[in-house]
């Protein structure tokens, strides 16, 4: 099930215009407030009546400006968890997930209540009122409720942007076990958070503007570094594959990837786990000659794929650590006097603290 | 209290007009409620400034444009009466004429209540494949019972109240159109009437005062059950 979506709508201050196709797994669709994120949300899900363009899903035309075609939002099965959850505050998380199985269509195929309640961990919550459920606990009864309506497709905008720190931490497992369970339900997910982009997401999609900067799998469109200036320099960083192979008394798990092993603190997966690492680009360092005598132990040989200047002092460096990506960012004097060029072989090197607990997950 | 047949006769009829008044003005209203609240349509301020009129106009001068338009020879009268509808002068009438100028206090409470309500509730049952009808059943009214439990008992009240309107629409038969108002108002025209005047004033400050209690209690019943605690 693939939904393949071309939207283009005026607003007083700017013009939306996005295509993209959302496929299996998580496309995360990533931008900064205004960019035009929910409004992409709501027109797939015929909460807003795009000008032009057309949305299609498995092939079935949902709306299409030139035919006048527009299904209503109840026929379109897609389950939408949006970032204030919208319960029913007159139903109890029950009552708000079975309202969610009781309109779906004779047909469909999905996830039963128990398995729902299972996957979401909602058992304890069941008689609870919306009025007295956290913040994660009512996004995790909107995202069963939703699912509960067996949908084509799971839209998610902003789910976690009205959640702090640790209820962030909470929920993320749940949504990543929606990936990977065996629902395969395609998911279209509205961010403007990197590290949950980094942590959820197989295809990114980035907007500035109303527009489509930037698309494709996460793990290149994140070592970009034409990228670099769309996720902010502070945020930017590839995301890399490694499986743990040990952890070390001293709290320092050891972690293969393709060009050779990272040692990190604080990795809480088990051995054998593959886990995604974030490496942001102003925690690599490049060296010329293989370093010596350097308190870090992380050292990789990298071979530099190009070289991105930006508007300021810094360039972004593409990376490529054998089958890997990796991105730096140096200043445009290091450019210059390391002579940094395409093709040219050096030696990265990624602080031990580079990879937040938080940025490691499957 | 020694309150004779008339009296209680009158109370009786007061009733009987409040509760059917209440009960056909009250989908109605809502409708209309709900047009002003949500809809966008040409005319929509002649038809918010329509329901309110009565608000404004003097009670006598709404009694007198219903029986010009409802009385035997007037135009709705005179199509009404093959139907075997009769108005003027009789209980019907009175029941209209409460219709009319308790309809603009049970608008305005049910239209705030619809205001209150967040449509992207609405819309995201809609996602959920709710139809139309539904949404309005499973969400939206349970949401605003509240307002319509306000604003009948508003509408009620101004029913047992009326007095200007019905008196010169149905005027002020015993046993007939003899409403409450009318009949405090006979007693108190006949020299030693005030003791039963002061009987009837009593029993309408009871019932008046047992339809708010009533309604507060209502209201917060349901205002528990919708916040859901």
């Amino acid at each position: 099930m693939t939904l393949d979506l071309h939207i283009r709508h005026r607003f007083a201050d700017f013009t939306l215009d996005v295509a993209c196709k959302a496929g299996p797994g998580i496309t995360a669709l990533f931008g900064r407030s205004g960019a035009g994120k929910s409004t992409v949300i709501n027109a797939v899900a015929g909460l807003l009546r795009p000008e032009a363009g057309h949305v299609a899903i498995g092939g079935t035309r949902l709306f299409d400006a030139q035919s006048g075609l527009f299904v209503p939002p109840a026929a379109r099965r897609l389950g939408v968890v949006f970032q204030d959850a919208r319960l029913f505050p007159h139903m109890d998380a029950r009552g708000n997930l079975m309202f969610g199985a009781r309109f779906r269509p004779a047909g469909a195929t999905g996830a039963g209540f128990d398995d729902v309640v299972a996957l979401l961990g909602l058992s304890d919550l069941l008689h609870r009122a919306p009025a007295t459920l956290s913040g994660g606990e009512k996004q995790r009864v909107a995202l069963g409720r939703a699912l509960l309506s067996h949908p084509r497709m799971l839209l998610m905008d902003e789910p976690l942007a009205s959640l702090d720190g640790p209820r962030k931490q909470e929920i993320l497992p749940y949504l990543e076990r929606l990936r990977d369970g065996p629902l395969k339900l395609p998911i279209l997910y509205v961010s403007h958070a990197v590290d949950e982009v980094a942590r959820l997401a197989d295809t990114l999609v980035l907007l500035q503007d109303g527009q489509v900067r930037a698309q494709g799998p996460l793990y290149d469109v994140m070592a970009d570094p034409a990228a670099v200036p769309l996720l902010g320099v502070r945020e930017a960083g590839a995301v890399i594959e490694a499986e743990i192979t040990a952890h070390a008394e001293d709290g320092l798990s050891t972690l293969r990837i393709d060009a050779g092993v990272l040692e990190l603190p604080g990795v809480q997966a088990a051995v054998g786990a593959r886990v995604r690492l974030r490496v942001l680009a102003q925690d690599v360092i490049l060296s010329r000659e293989r370093p010596e005598g350097l308190s870090s132990v992380n050292v990789l040989p990298v071979v530099i794929d190009s070289v991105h200047p930006g508007d300021g002092p810094g360039a972004a460096i593409g990376l490529r650590a054998g089958r890997d990506r990796l991105l730096a960012r140096v200043t445009a004097r290091a450019v210059r006097e390391m002579e940094l060029v395409p093709g040219m072989s050096c030696y990265a090197i990624l602080k031990a603290t580079t990879v937040a607990p938080g940025s490691i997950g499957r | 209290m020694n309150l004779d047949a008339a009296a209680w006769e009158a109370l009786r009829l007061s009733l009987w007009v409040g509760c059917w008044a209440t009960v056909l003005a009250m989908p109605l209203a809502l409708w209309v409620a709900w047009l002003l609240a949500r809809r966008d349509f040409w005319g929509k301020s002649a038809l918010n400034a329509l329901v309110h009129l009565p608000l404004v106009l003097p009670p006598v001068v709404t009694g007198y444009l219903l029986l010009m338009a409802f009385g035997r020879t007037g135009p709705l009268g005179r199509l009404l009466e093959p139907l075997g509808l009769t108005l003027a002068f009789h209980w019907t009438g009175a029941v209209l004429a409460a219709i009319v100028m308790g309809f603009p206090l049970m608008v305005r409470a049910m239209r705030l209540a619809i205001e209150a309500v967040d449509p992207r509730l609405e819309q995201a049952a809609a996602t959920l494949g709710a139809p139309r009808h539904a949404i309005f059943a499973r969400v939206t009214l349970p949401l605003i019972l509240p307002g319509i439990l306000a604003g009948s008992v508003m509408g009620f009240a101004k029913a047992m109240g009326e007095f200007g309107a019905t008196i010169t629409f149905v005027a002020n038969i015993p046993g007939q159109t003899q409403t409450l108002p009318s009949a405090i108002w006979s007693a108190l025209q006949i020299p030693g009437g005030e003791s039963q005047a002061v009987a009837m004033v009593i029993m309408a400050c009871v019932v008046a005062l047992g339809a708010v209690v009533l309604s507060e209690a209502l209201a917060r019943r349901v205002a528990a059950r919708i916040a859901g605690t």
